[in-house]
């Protein structure tokens, strides 16, 4: 099963709400937290997501449309 | 098959330890690899500096070769070995004229327009290059928009590896034939993001060393050299300002790093240098980070003139944020209309023909000196990464010459009157 490293980046509005476990309730995604912190005004997380592409991108859509920054987590390989 | 060269096997180098995971710590042996299996951390390349001390020293750097490879003891990887083009050793100038229309009177420029393939990246591609054929790769690989693929080709050729660049196909002529000479350059009829997933993807089954991808921890570590060059061309001390393009972020964090190495071997006797991030607004994830007090940069979609800078989700960025807050440095966000002035500005006054990138240190600049965050007597040193002949598309419109006929009346007319009017 395909497997995507992302960053979120949640501001104050969302740090209470359960955003990863939601998503892996919503979709058939597996979600494994590497990393996090959170501020006093906003958090970031690094995890790991397991499931379809398909399924892996349309829960991310889910997770933008809430307002979450999503990122790619080796960031862009494209440079100048 | 292809026959390599014979280079392996890698040989021990004596003041290289790990690859550490910048987050986490755990190291990792020496291998193609560049994330933390357990925190996903970046890998970095670790030294024994106690060791590093007693191999270098000023004398042992003047008596090496007037290339990146006379800091080897500070590289992954043996001098013996190296893929070498010439990289490095380029000039640093003093810029009086430049430092009098800014109001600074102690203004230096690195030009690394003077690299062989014209931009800092043969810095790096000749580390990652030199790693690849130890590991004994037969392929090297990158994506990029412009003058990592051109310095990628050259040193691929070089090297007798096999070479392919993913470039998108609407990128500048200068950069697509300037690679495509060396080495089979793949157009892709898609968007940089496009280009870039392409690569991933290729980079999980292909056993290719992509540079910016596999071989990162190492091809960045050449990076340094520039900071080591500028320190010693100074007369081994660290200037108190320096200006850094950024679009992954990786230039600025091994500039940095650079810097600290040598202070902490006691070639120079410290390190306050203030690191000042450039980004074109049309492409500012790092810089705005940086203004709004964040720490993580938001990506963006990038449009700017700038294409060199065009990273919208910066993999470095957090530590480039945290750089330049840490040494007192500062960020700045160039209007895109500045770009272009900031590029004829250096043309005019230093004679020196830079790219859209060293248009954007240099309009930082300015604005850095108007601001009042760079004194008139203060240390500066201004990065100059590639040259303008890649970008002409640039500054087409912006500069102006006259045609005439081929006698005095047509030129009295066409150029004398205009001189005089
Ligand atoms: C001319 C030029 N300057 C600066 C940079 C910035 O490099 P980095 O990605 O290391 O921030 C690049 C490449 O991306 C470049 O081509
Ligand atoms: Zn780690």
């Amino acid at each position: 099963m395909p497997l995507r490293r992302v960053t979120f980046t949640f501001k104050t509005d969302l740090i209470q709400r359960p955003v990863i476990y939601e998503l892996g309730k919503k979709f058939d995604i597996v979600t494994n937290i590497r990393r996090a912190e959170v501020g006093q005004d906003n958090g970031w997380v690094v995890l790991e997501l397991e499931g379809t592409l398909d399924e892996i991108d349309r829960g991310l859509a889910w997770v933008v449309e809430l307002g979450v920054d999503v990122s790619p987590l080796d960031g862009d390989i494209l440079v100048g | 098959m292809q026959l390599l060269p014979m280079r392996g096997p890698a040989k021990t180098l004596p003041n290289v330890q790990s690859l550490r995971c910048k987050e986490c710590g755990r190291d990792y042996p020496l291998e193609p690899i560049y994330v933390c299996d357990f925190c996903f951390g970046p890998l970095e390349v670790a030294y024994d500096y106690d060791a590093a001390a007693k191999n270098m020293s000023r004398e042992s750097i003047q008596d090496g070769p007037p290339t990146i490879w006379r800091y080897d003891q500070l590289l992954p990887v043996s001098r013996e070995n190296a893929v070498d083009i010439g990289a490095g050793m380029t000039p640093l100038l003093k810029a009086d004229n430049l430092g009098r229309e800014l109001g600074l009177n102690n203004l230096w420029i690195k030009n690394d327009a003077a690299n062989p393939t014209h931009s800092f990246k043969d810095r790096v591609v000749s580390v990652a290059a030199t790693k690849a054929l130890e590991f004994e790769f037969d392929t090297i690989a990158c994506a990029s928009t412009g003058n990592l693929a051109g310095a990628t080709a050259a040193h691929g050729a070089k090297a007798g590896m096999k070479t392919i660049v993913f470039l998108p196909a609407d990128l500048e002529r200068g950069k697509i034939l300037g690679a495509a000479i060396f080495g089979s350059v793949v157009l892709v009829n898609g968007n940089y993001d496009q280009v870039n997933r392409l690569c991933s993807e290729l980079g999980d089954d292909r056993h290719w060393a992509f540079v910016n991808i596999n071989m990162r921890p190492y091809y960045s570590e050449g990076s340094k050299s520039l900071s080591f060059e500028i320190a010693e061309q100074l007369g081994w001390h660290a200037p108190e300002h320096i200006i850094v393009p950024v679009a992954s972020g990786s230039l600025f964090t091994k500039v940095h790093k650079g810097l600290n190495e040598f202070a902490q071997l006691g070639i120079i006797d410290g390190a306050d240098t203030k690191m000042h991030i450039a980004q074109p607004a049309g492409c500012s994830p790092v810089a705005t980070a940086f203004v709004d007090g964040q720490t993580h940069p938001k990506p963006v979609i990038p449009d700017t003139i700038a294409k060199s800078l065009a990273i919208g989700s910066p993999a470095d960025g957090f530590y480039t944020v945290s750089i330049a807050n840490k040494t007192g440095g500062s960020a700045t966000i160039v209007p895109e209309d500045e770009v272009v002035e900031g590029m004829t500005l250096l043309a005019e006054t230093e004679g020196i023909f830079t790219e859209t990138a060293g248009g954007v240190v240099i309009s930082a600049l300015r604005r850095l000196v108007r601001e009042g965050a760079i004194g008139p007597d203060e240390e500066t040193v201004a990065l100059i990464t590639g040259t303008g002949l890649k970008t002409l598309e640039a500054i087409a419109d912006s500069v102006e010459t006259k045609t005439i006929e081929p006698n005095v009346q047509s030129f009295d007319e066409i150029v004398t009157k205009a001189a005089v009017s």
